[in-house]
C-alpha cells in the first residue's frame, strides 16, 4: 500500500514537453528523500488539458499540478510529498479559490464533461493490465461470454442508440446485425485508428491511456458477429499508441483473454496491429481494408458493403477508436444508461479535439446535445486577447463551419447535417474575426489534393480545379462567375465521387460560401480580405504619427522597401513590398498596419 | 505527388541484407504483410532502393510493379536517401528575391548534387523548401536542425566545409 499516488501524463502532449524526463527525475527524487516504499509514481494517458501541460495529480489531495517542469521535482517531493505541503504556484489556477483547493471536477473545463470513452484515460497506467482490471477491466467481455447470446449482445448495442464515432455516424448495433447473419468460414473486426483529420487526436489519447478497453470491445464484437481475428490499423505517426497496444496485447494473451477458449466459453479470439505509412484515404472504410491486405490504400466501391464482403473478401465489421472505446460500459451499465445522455437521436457523448483560437486546447468528453456555446466560452475558456467569435469548424477537411449567429446550436449528428457540417472524428476549431472563410476553404482543399489518392476523376481533377479557383479568387483575379462555377463544381464533386474522401472534400467550400458568401464577394467584388489574411489583397503602410523614425523595419526589410531618414515617419514602397511581415514583428511602436 | 528515384549506386551490405531476409521468411506466408515488410527494410536501409524492393518483391512472391505502387502511394516510403546532412534552402518569397536561388544553385554546384538527391559518399542531401517564417534573415536555409541567415553566395563554401569533415 502506498500513502501517496503521482499521476504524471503520459500522453504525447505531454510527453513533447518532458513529461518522461519529470518522471524518471521524481522516481529518483523520491528514492533519494526515502519515499518509495509511500509514493507511487504512475505514468498514465491524457488527461485532456494539454494547453497546460505537462500535468501532473497528486492523490489523495488530488493537487493538480499544471506546466510542470524538470527543476520544480526536488520542490515537489520535499514540500508536498514528504512535508505536506502543497506547492501552490503550480497549482492550475482555477483550482484554487479563497486558499481552498478546488476538485478538479468543479473547474470550468472539467464541470460539464462526462467521460465514457476517456474514463480510464489519465486515471490508470495504460501498460498495467492489472490497474484495467480493477476498473471492472474485461468484466463486459466475461458477461457477453457467459450470460449473453450473440444476438443479445448486438440487441444491447442497437438499444443504446450508439451511433460511429469516425465521422458517418451509422448505428453500430445495425452495422453489427448486418454482418452478424452473414455465413463464412473467416469474418473479422476491424479498427479503424487511422485518425488522419487534422487537429484530431481522440483516438490516439485512448489507444495511449486505454489499450484493453479496446481490445475488451473488438473481442466483444467478435463475439456479437461471429468473428474470431481481429486487425487494428493505426497510423505509423503514433510510436507510443502502437507500443502501447503492442503490450497490451500481449499481456491480454497472457492472461487468457485473448487467444483460444476466452472465459471458458468455447470462444476464441485474437488479434494484430497493421501499420499505415501516410495516406489521409486509408480512414475510408474500404480503403482500409485494401491497405490491410497489402495494396496501394484504394478505396473499392460499395456495394458490396463490408458487411458482406469486407477484408480479404469476408465479412467485416469496421468501427472507430471512439465508437469501440464506448461498448465496455454500455455492456456493464446497460442500454437505457447510455441513452439516457444525449439528444433525441444522437446518444451518449462525444469527444472532441478543442483547437484554434480559444483559451483551452485539449480533449472534452461532453454529452451530446450540448451546445457550441458552452463548449467555446465555459469549457474551452472562450478566446484569448478578447476576440471575437467568428466560428467553429468541425469534421477537418469533410466538414463546416458553424457561425457566430447559430453558436446556441445543440451539437449532434443530425444538427450538424442540417447546417451542412458533419461531426466527422471530433476535431473542433475555433476561428477568431482574425480568421479569412476563403483562406481556410483553401487550407483545406490543399489537404485534400494532396491526399486524394487519383483513383477517379471528379476527386483527383475535382479539387484541383477546386483549389485553382480558390487561390484566384484569393489572389485577387476571381469574378463572381467565379463563384458560380465553384459552387456547381462542389456539387458535381459531391454527386461523383467514389468514396468519402471525394463525396465531403467540397464541404469546406460549400458550408463558407453558404453562411460566408459576403467574404467571397468582397474577394472578387471589392479586391479586399474583410480579415486581412489574404497576402496579395493587404498592403502594409506606416502610420506616420505613431512612426518615430527608428529605422528599425527599414533594416529588417528583406526587400529595402521601406525608405525614411532618422527620426522622420517612414515610407513602404507598395511595389517593392513582399508582405513578409517582418516590419510589422520589429515595430516596437505599432506603427505599421496591414490593410 | 511524384517521388524522386535515386539514381545512386546501391550500397547495401550483406549484413542488411541478411536483416531483411530474415524479416521476409518471418512474414513471406501472409502477403497482405507486405508493408510491414517494406517499413522494416526501410528502417534497416534508411530509404528502399530498386535493389530493396527486387530482393522484397521476390522473396514475398509478389511482382516487382506491385512493391513499386505500394512504394510510391504511401507518404512514408522514400525511394532516394537522406543524406547525414540535410541543407535545406528556404525559396520562398522573400529568400527568392533576395538571392536564395543563387545560394540554391551555389550549393548544387558544390555538392553536384540537384533537389531531392543525395551525394554518394551519403553526407549531404539537398532539399527546396516553401517559406519557414524567417523572412526577416532572409535569404535562410537549414542544415539538419542549424538556421543561416542572411546568406550571400560567398557564404555558402565556408558553411557547408564546416560539414565536411
Amino acid at each position: 500500500m502506498f500513502r501517496s499516488h503521482v499521476l504524471v501524463c503520459g500522453g504525447t502532449g505531454c510527453t513533447s514537453s518532458n513529461s518522461q524526463q519529470i518522471i524518471e527525475s521524481l522516481e529518483k527524487e523520491i528514492e533519494k528523500q526515502g519515499l518509495a516504499e509511500e509514493v507511487k509514481v504512475v505514468r498514465t494517458g491524457c488527461f485532456g488539458l494539454c494547453a497546460l501541460g505537462p500535468i501532473m495529480i497528486v492523490y489523495p489531495e488530488g493537487c493538480f499540478y499544471s506546466m510542470v517542469k524538470v527543476e520544480d521535482v526536488p520542490e515537489i517531493v520535499s514540500e508536498h510529498l514528504l512535508k505536506g505541503r502543497v506547492v501552490t504556484r503550480l497549482l492550475y489556477d482555477e483550482t484554487v479559490e479563497k486558499d481552498a483547493i478546488k476538485s478538479l471536477n468543479e473547474t470550468a473545463f472539467y464541470k460539464k464533461q462526462v467521460r465514457v470513452a476517456l474514463r480510464n484515460c489519465g486515471v490508470i497506467n495504460p501498460e498495467s493490465i492489472d490497474e484495467y482490471i480493477a476498473m471492472d477491466g474485461y468484466q463486459a467481455l466475461g458477461k457477453c461470454l457467459t450470460e449473453y447470446t450473440p444476438e443479445q449482445v448486438i440487441q444491447v448495442v442497437t438499444d443504446s442508440g450508439l451511433r460511429g464515432r469516425g465521422g458517418g455516424g451509422f448505428p453500430t448495433g445495425r452495422k453489427w446485425a448486418l454482418c452478424a447473419p452473414n455465413k463464412a468460414p473467416q469474418k473479422y473486426v476491424v479498427c479503424n485508428a487511422d485518425e488522419g483529420d487534422p487537429g484530431a487526436f481522440m483516438d490516439r489519447s485512448v489507444l495511449e491511456g486505454d489499450p484493453h478497453c479496446l481490445i475488451e470491445a473488438m473481442a466483444i464484437a467478435g463475439y456479437a458477429i461471429g468473428a474470431t481475428k481481429g486487425f487494428v490499423y493505426v497510423r505509423a505517426e503514433y510510436p507510443i499508441a502502437v507500443k502501447r497496444l503492442q503490450i497490451a496485447i500481449d499481456d491480454a494473451r497472457s492472461y487468457g483473454l485473448l487467444g483460444t477458449n476466452i472465459f471458458d466459453s468455447g470462444f476464441d479470439f485474437d488479434m494484430e496491429i497493421r501499420l499505415g505509412a501516410g495516406a489521409f484515404v486509408c480512414g475510408e472504410e474500404t480503403a482500409l481494408m485494401t491497405s490491410i491486405e497489402g495494396n496501394r490504400g484504394e478505396p473499392r466501391p460499395r456495394p458490396p458493403y463490408p458487411a458482406v464482403k469486407g477484408l480479404f473478401g469476408c465479412p467485416t465489421v469496421e468501427n472507430n477508436v471512439e465508437t469501440f472505446a464506448n461498448i465496455p460500459q454500455i455492456i456493464l451499465r446497460g442500454a437505457d444508461w447510455f441513452a439516457s445522455m444525449g439528444t433525441e437521436k444522437s446518444k451518449g457523448t462525444k469527444v472532441f479535439a478543442l483547437g484554434g483560437k480559444i483559451k483551452h486546447t485539449g480533449l472534452v468528453e461532453i454529452p451530446m446535445g450540448t451546445t457550441l456555446r458552452e463548449i467555446v466560452e465555459e469549457i474551452g475558456g472562450g478566446i484569448p486577447g478578447g476576440k471575437k467569435f467568428k466560428a467553429a469548424q468541425t469534421g477537418g477537411p469533410s466538414g463546416g463551419c458553424i457561425p457566430a449567429d447559430l453558436i446556441d446550436t445543440k451539437i449532434d449528428y443530425d444538427n450538424l447535417l442540417a447546417m451542412g457540417c458533419m461531426m466527422g472524428s471530433g476535431g473542433l476549431i475555433v476561428m477568431d474575426e482574425d480568421t479569412c472563410m476563403v483562406d481556410i476553404a483553401k487550407f483545406f482543399l490543399e489537404f485534400t489534393v494532396d491526399e486524394s489518392c487519383g483513383k477517379c476523376t471528379p476527386c483527383r481533377v475535382g479539387t484541383k480545379r477546386l483549389l485553382e479557383k480558390l487561390d484566384k479568387i484569393t489572389s485577387g483575379n476571381g469574378t463572381l462567375e467565379d463563384i458560380d462555377q465553384l459552387e456547381e463544381l462542389c456539387n458535381y464533386i459531391k454527386a461523383n465521387s467514389l468514396c468519402g474522401l471525394g463525396q465531403t472534400a467540397p464541404n469546406p467550400v460549400l458550408s463558407t460560401l453558404h453562411f460566408f458568401r459576403d467574404e467571397y464577394v468582397a474577394h472578387v467584388v471589392d479586391k479586399k480580405c474583410p480579415a486581412g489574411v489574404c497576402k496579395s489583397l493587404l498592403h502594409y503602410e506606416v502610420i506616420p504619427e505613431k512612426c518615430k523614425g527608428c529605422t528599425a523595419c527599414a533594416r529588417v526589410c528583406p526587400t529595402g522597401a521601406i525608405s525614411g531618414v532618422v527620426k522622420q515617419p517612414h515610407v513602404i514602397d507598395v511595389n517593392a513590398c513582399i508582405k513578409c511581415g517582418a516590419c510589422i514583428e520589429k515595430c516596437r511602436f505599432g506603427a505599421i498596419v496591414k490593410r | 505527388m511524384q517521388k524522386k528515384i535515386s539514381t545512386l549506386p546501391f550500397r547495401g551490405t550483406a549484413e542488411q541484407e541478411q536483416q531483411l531476409r530474415e524479416i521476409i521468411e518471418q512474414n513471406k506466408q501472409d502477403p497482405s504483410r507486405l508493408m510491414g515488410v517494406m517499413q522494416q527494410a526501410q528502417d534497416i536501409y534508411g530509404y528502399l532502393p530498386m535493389e530493396v524492393q527486387q530482393i522484397i518483391a521476390d522473396g514475398m512472391g509478389v511482382p516487382l510493379e506491385k512493391v513499386y505502387g505500394v512504394a510510391t502511394f504511401y507518404a512514408q516510403f522514400a525511394l532516394s536517401p537522406k543524406g547525414a546532412y540535410n541543407v535545406s534552402v528556404c525559396l520562398g518569397t522573400a529568400c527568392y528575391v533576395k538571392g536564395s536561388g543563387d545560394v540554391f544553385n551555389r550549393i548544387s554546384e558544390i555538392l553536384g548534387i540537384g533537389a531531392d538527391e543525395c551525394t554518394e559518399d551519403g553526407r549531404f542531401s539537398l532539399t527546396a523548401c516553401r517559406c519557414i517564417g524567417a523572412c526577416g534573415l532572409a535569404p535562410v536555409m537549414t542544415i539538419n536542425d542549424e538556421v543561416y541567415g542572411r546568406l550571400s553566395v560567398d557564404d555558402v563554401d565556408d558553411i557547408l566545409a564546416k560539414y565536411k569533415d
